[in-house]
C-alpha cells in the first residue's frame, strides 16, 4: 500500500506547479531566482545611470596613483609620493597591529577580571561586576574618545619635561608619556646584520631562536609523558624548559649586541626610542577595557560550566590542585570559552575601523577615509575595504571551525 | 530514672540550659568580614587593595562632582566661579542639554514632540515587554509609529494614516484569502497595500496643508533623540527580516538558502562602519535619479540589513535548539508549513531566542554612536562637534563624555537587567 498522496503518473497539469510538492519548491525557487534577478537588473541600470549623470565609471586605476597624504604611524616605508595601493597596504598592517595588540590585552584583562569576578571575596568580586556592567553598557566609541582625550588633553606636552626642574618626569628615566605620543625606549643591534640601521634578518633570527626553543620544550614534555608512562615517576621539567627558553635567546642577543635607545628630549620633541601615537593608544587601550569585559564574562561562564564534581573526582583520583586545574578543569573550561573568545578577536578586528574617529591610519582611515575622499572612487574603496574585513573574518571563522573540530567531544 | 539520680547525687539540672550566644567571631558582621574578605592573607591583601582603589576613584571624582557648577555662561565663568579649587563645570549641561537631546537645529518651540512620542514610546512597548498587561495596548503599540512619525516629522496626518490604512487594508485582504492557503493571503495583502499607498500617494499633495503640522526635515535631528530614533526603528524592523532570514537559511530549497545565506555571512562579516560608507556615499546610486533620498532613511536602511543578519543568526539559534519532534508533530497533525511555523516553530523558538535578541539590541543601540563617523549629529557628534568646538565650552571634556555615559548606561543597563528577568519569568523547566 501506497503511503503517498501524490497522483501517480498522469497528466502534468498548471496547478500542479503550485499544490504538488514535487514542483512546489522548485516553483518558489525559480520566482525567488526572477526577484533577485529583477532587483539585482533595477539597481545595476539605477547604478548605470546615475554613474552616467555623475561622469564617472568604475576604474581601480587610482590604486597605483600617488597617495598625496602622509600616514604618521607606518610600520612599513611610506612617503606622500607612494601609491594609493601602499597606503592601503599601510592601512592593513596598522589595523592587524591594532587588532593584534588589542587581542592579547583584551585576554589578559578579561581573564584577570573573569577569574577575580568568581573571587570567594566580596569586595573583589563586586569591583569586578562593575567593572564588567560599565564597559559593557556604554559603546565603545565612546570609550575610544574618552581615552583619546586622555592622551590628548590630560598628558602634558613635550615642553613640560624641559628644565632643570621640570613639571613632568619621564617614567624611570624610559618612558615619556607626552600628549604627542609615548616614547618607549626601542632596541637595535649594534653588531647586528646590517649595520647600524638594522635589518630585518636580525629579528628574523631572533623569531627562528624561539621557535627552535619552543620545539625543544615540546620534546622535553612528550619525553616527561613517556617516561611517566613507563615508570610512573614524573621528571621535573622545569628548569630544563626555562634553560631552553632563555640561555639561546640571551646568547643570540648578547653576540648580535641588543642595546635598547631611549628617547631623549632633542628640541622641542622626544626623539630616539620608538614613538607608539596617541591614537594608537587610544584606540588599543579602548578595545582592551571594553573586549575585556566581553571575554571576563565568558571566562567566568566556562569556569562556571566546568561541574563542581569533575574537581572533585580529580580530587579523589589523587590529583594535586595544579595538576587538577591543568588536565582537568582547563581543558573542559577552554572548550567553552574559546569559540566565544575567538569571536571577542572577530570584534576587536570589525571595532578596530572606529580608528577613523581618532585619526588613527587603519585600512578605514586611508582607503575609506582620505582616499576615497581625495579620489572620489566611493564605490571602489568601500568595495575594497569590505573585501579586506570579508576576507579577514572569513579566516578567522575557518580557523573557528578547525579548531571546533578539533575540540569536538570525541564520542564513541 | 531520675529517682536514682536524685540520690546518688547531689544535683542534677531538669531544665536545658539557655543556648548561648555563639562566639563573636562566628556570626553577624563579623563572621561575614571574616569570610568574604579576609578569609586567607592573599585574599586580605586583595581586600585591601580594593579598598585603595576605590579611596583613589572616589577621592578624584567626589570633589569633582559635588563641587559642580551648574549655573554658568562659559567655561572661563565656571573656572572663575571655582577659583582654583576642584569641580565639575556642570553648567555646560543646563545650559547645552537642548543640543544633546536634540541636535542643535531641532526647532526649540517644537520640543514638546519628541518628547510626548518619548513618552508614547513606553506606552506603546510595555505590552510587548510585560505580558501581564492588558492586551488591548497593543493597539498603542500598532499606532505608535504612525504617531511618533506624525509627531517627530510633522508635515501632515494625512501621510502616516494613508499608510496605516494601506497596511490596515492589506491585512484585511490577509485574513480573507488565509484560509485559502497563506501564500495567496500575504501575496494578496501586499498587492492591496501597494494599490492603497499608491492611490494616496497621489492624492496627499492635495492634502498637504490639512492637519498638518509645521515638518522638520531628518537633517535637523540629533542629539541623544537620533540613538533613540535609529535604536528603536532599526531594532523593531530588522526583527521580521532576521526571522525571515533565519527560516530561509534552514529551508530545504538550496537557492533561497543560499542567498539567506551569503547575505548574512556578508554582512556579519564586515564592520558596521563600512556600512554606514555605503549608506553615505554609495546607496545613493543605487536609488532611482533624483529620489533624493535622505541621509537618515539611508544609515536606517543599512542598520536594519545589519542587525537583522545578527538577529537572523540567533533565531537560527533558538529553531536549532527545538527538538525535532516539535516539527514531526506539526507535520503528523497535518499542518503546512506557514501554519507549523507559525502556531508551533516560531512562538518556541522566538522564546529561546530573546536574550540573545535583547544583546543585540542592546549592541545595535551603542552602535547608532557610530552614526557620528559619518558626520550626523548624535550626542557623540553634537559632543565632539558643535559643542566642545564653540567658544564657551571648548574644554570642558569631562562633564559632556560623562553624560553620554550616563544616558547609554541607564537604557544598556535596565534593557540587559529586563533581559534577565524575562529570561527568570520565561524558565518554564526546572521549576
Amino acid at each position: 500500500m501506497s503511503t503517498t498522496t501524490d497522483p501517480q503518473g498522469g497528466t502534468f497539469r498548471l496547478s500542479m506547479l503550485l499544490n504538488d510538492t514535487r514542483y512546489r519548491s522548485l516553483t518558489m525557487q525559480v520566482i525567488a531566482a526572477v526577484v533577485l534577478a529583477l532587483a539585482i537588473g533595477y539597481l545595476y541600470s539605477n547604478l548605470v545611470t546615475n554613474l552616467r549623470a555623475a561622469g564617472l565609471n568604475i576604474s581601480y586605476a587610482f590604486l597605483g596613483n600617488p597617495a598625496g597624504y602622509d600616514i604618521n604611524q607606518t610600520l612599513i616605508d611610506y612617503s606622500s609620493q607612494s601609491t594609493n595601493l601602499r597606503a592601503a597596504v599601510v592601512g592593513i598592517l596598522n589595523t592587524l597591529l591594532v587588532a593584534f595588540l588589542a587581542c592579547v590585552t583584551a585576554t589578559i584583562f578579561g581573564v584577570i577580571a573573569g577569574v577575580l569576578r568568581l573571587s570567594n571575596n566580596w569586595l573583589v568580586s563586586k569591583l569586578m561586576a562593575v567593572y564588567v556592567e560599565i564597559f559593557r553598557n556604554i559603546p565603545v566609541l565612546i570609550w575610544i574618545v574618552i581615552i583619546f582625550t586622555i592622551m590628548i588633553a590630560v598628558l602634558p606636552g613635550p615642553r613640560a619635561f624641559r628644565g632643570d626642574d621640570p613639571e613632568s618626569r619621564m617614567l624611570l628615566d624610559l618612558f615619556a608619556f607626552t600628549n604627542r605620543g609615548v616614547y618607549i625606549p626601542g632596541p637595535y643591534f649594534t653588531r647586528g646584520i646590517g649595520g647600524e640601521e638594522g635589518s630585518i634578518l636580525n629579528w628574523l633570527m631572533v623569531i627562528g631562536v624561539l621557535i627552535a626553543s619552543l620545539f625543544a620544550t615540546r620534546a622535553v614534555t612528550a619525553r616527561a609523558n613517556a617516561t611517566q608512562a613507563a615508570t610512573g615517576v614524573r621528571p621535573n621539567t622545569l628548569w630544563t624548559n626555562l634553560a631552553i627558553w632563555f640561555v639561546p635567546l640571551i646568547a643570540l642577543l648578547f653576540v648580535l649586541g641588543l642595546t635598547w635607545e631611549v628617547p631623549a628630549l632633542k628640541g622641542f620633541n622626544f626623539s630616539g626610542g620608538i614613538k607608539v601615537g596617541g591614537p594608537l593608544i587610544a584606540l588599543w587601550f579602548a578595545l582592551s577595557i571594553y573586549t575585556g569585559a566581553f571575554i571576563a564574562e565568558n571566562v567566568r561562564a566556562g569556569i562556571q560550566a566546568v561541574s563542581k564534581g569533575q574537581t572533585e573526582a580529580a580530587g579523589a583520583l589523587g590529583l594535586r590542585p595544579n595538576r587538577i586545574m591543568s588536565l582537568v578543569v582547563l581543558p573542559q573550561a577552554l572548550r567553552v570559552i574559546i569559540p566565544p573568545l575567538i569571536s571577542q578577536y572577530l570584534n576587536i578586528t570589525k571595532n578596530s575601523s572606529l580608528a577613523i574617529a581618532v585619526g588613527y591610519a587603519d585600512i578605514t582611515a586611508t582607503l575609506g577615509g582620505i582616499t576615497l575622499n581625495q579620489t572620489g572612487r566611493a564605490i571602489e574603496c568601500v568595495l575594497l575595504l569590505m573585501l579586506f574585513y570579508l576576507v579577514i573574518s572569513l579566516l578567522i571563522s575557518a580557523f573557528m571551525n578547525v579548531y571546533n573540530n578539533a575540540m569536538k567531544l570525541k564520542e564513541r | 530514672m531520675s529517682d536514682t539520680h536524685a540520690e546518688s547525687v547531689a544535683f542534677v539540672r531538669e531544665t536545658s540550659l539557655p543556648p548561648a550566644a555563639p562566639p563573636v567571631a562566628e556570626t553577624g558582621i563579623v563572621k561575614w568580614v571574616r569570610e568574604n574578605l579576609f578569609a586567607t592573607w592573599a585574599n586580605g591583601l586583595l581586600t585591601v587593595a580594593s579598598l585603595y582603589v576605590i579611596y583613589l576613584i572616589l577621592r578624584a571624582t567626589m570633589p569633582w562632582l559635588f563641587n559642580g557648577v551648574w549655573n554658568a555662561s562659559s567655561l572661563a565663568e565656571c573656572r572663575e566661579i571655582l577659583q582654583g579649587t576642584t569641580g565639575g563645570c556642570f553648567a555646560v549641561l543646563t545650559e547645552r542639554w537642548n543640543q544633546l537631546l536634540f541636535g542643535f537645529t531641532y526647532p526649540t518651540e517644537l520640543y514638546w514632540r519628541p518628547l510626548v512620542a518619548f513618552v508614547l514610546m513606553f506606552v506603546a512597548l510595555a505590552p510587548v515587554l510585560f505580558f501581564d498587561l492588558p492586551r488591548k495596548l497593543l493597539i498603542v503599540t500598532g499606532l505608535f509609529p504612525f504617531i511618533a512619525y506624525w509627531l517627530i516629522w510633522g508635515g501632515s496626518i494625512f501621510v502616516p494614516v494613508f499608510v496605516l490604512v494601506g497596511f490596515v487594508v492589506g491585512y484585511l485582504v490577509y485574513v480573507r484569502f488565509e484560509k485559502v492557503s497563506f501564500a495567496a493571503g500575504f501575496f494578496g495583502g501586499l498587492a492591496a497595500a501597494v494599490v492603497v499607498w499608491t492611490v494616496s500617494g497621489a492624492i496627499t499633495p492635495s492634502l498637504e496643508n490639512v492637519l498638518a503640522l509645521e515638518a522638520v526635515p531628518s537633517r535637523d535631528m540629533g542629539g541623544y533623540m537620533l540613538n533613540m530614533m535609529l535604536g528603536v526603528t532599526c531594532v523593531s524592523l530588522s526583527l521580521p527580516i532576521g526571522i525571515a532570514l533565519a527560516l530561509g537559511r534552514q529551508s530545504s530549497m538550496p537557492l533561497i538558502k543560499w542567498i539567506c545565506v551569503i547575505f548574512i555571512e556578508f554582512v556579519r562579516g564586515v564592520p558596521l562602519i563600512t556600512l554606514l560608507f555605503v549608506a553615505n556615499v554609495m546607496l545613493a546610486y543605487f536609488f532611482p535619479p533624483g529620489s533624493g533620498v535622505d541621509l537618515f532613511l539611508r544609515v536606517v536602511i543599512m542598520i536594519t540589513l545589519f542587525s537583522s543578519a545578527y538577529i537572523a543568526e540567533v533565531i537560527r539559534g533558538g529553531l536549532a535548539a527545538l527538538p525535532k519532534g516539535q516539527y514531526e508533530a506539526a507535520d503528523s497533525l497535518g499542518l503546512d508549513y506557514p501554519q507549523a511555523m507559525r502556531l508551533i516553530i516560531l512562538p518556541q523558538a522566538l522564546k529561546i531566542s530573546i536574550p540573545g535578541i535583547v544583546n543585540i539590541a542592546v549592541g545595535l543601540f551603542k552602535d547608532t554612536t557610530l552614526v557620528s563617523v559619518i558626520s550626523m549629529f548624535d550626542i557623540l557628534g553634537m559632543i565632539r562637534g558643535p559643542i566642545l568646538a564653540s567658544t564657551e565650552w571648548n574644554g570642558v571634556y569631562w562633564e559632556l563624555l560623562g553624560f553620554a555615559c550616563v544616558v547609554f548606561f541607564v537604557v544598556c543597563y535596565s534593557i540587559s537587567q529586563y533581559s534577565q528577568w524575562l529570561e527568570r519569568r520565561l524558565a518554564t523547566d526546572h521549576r
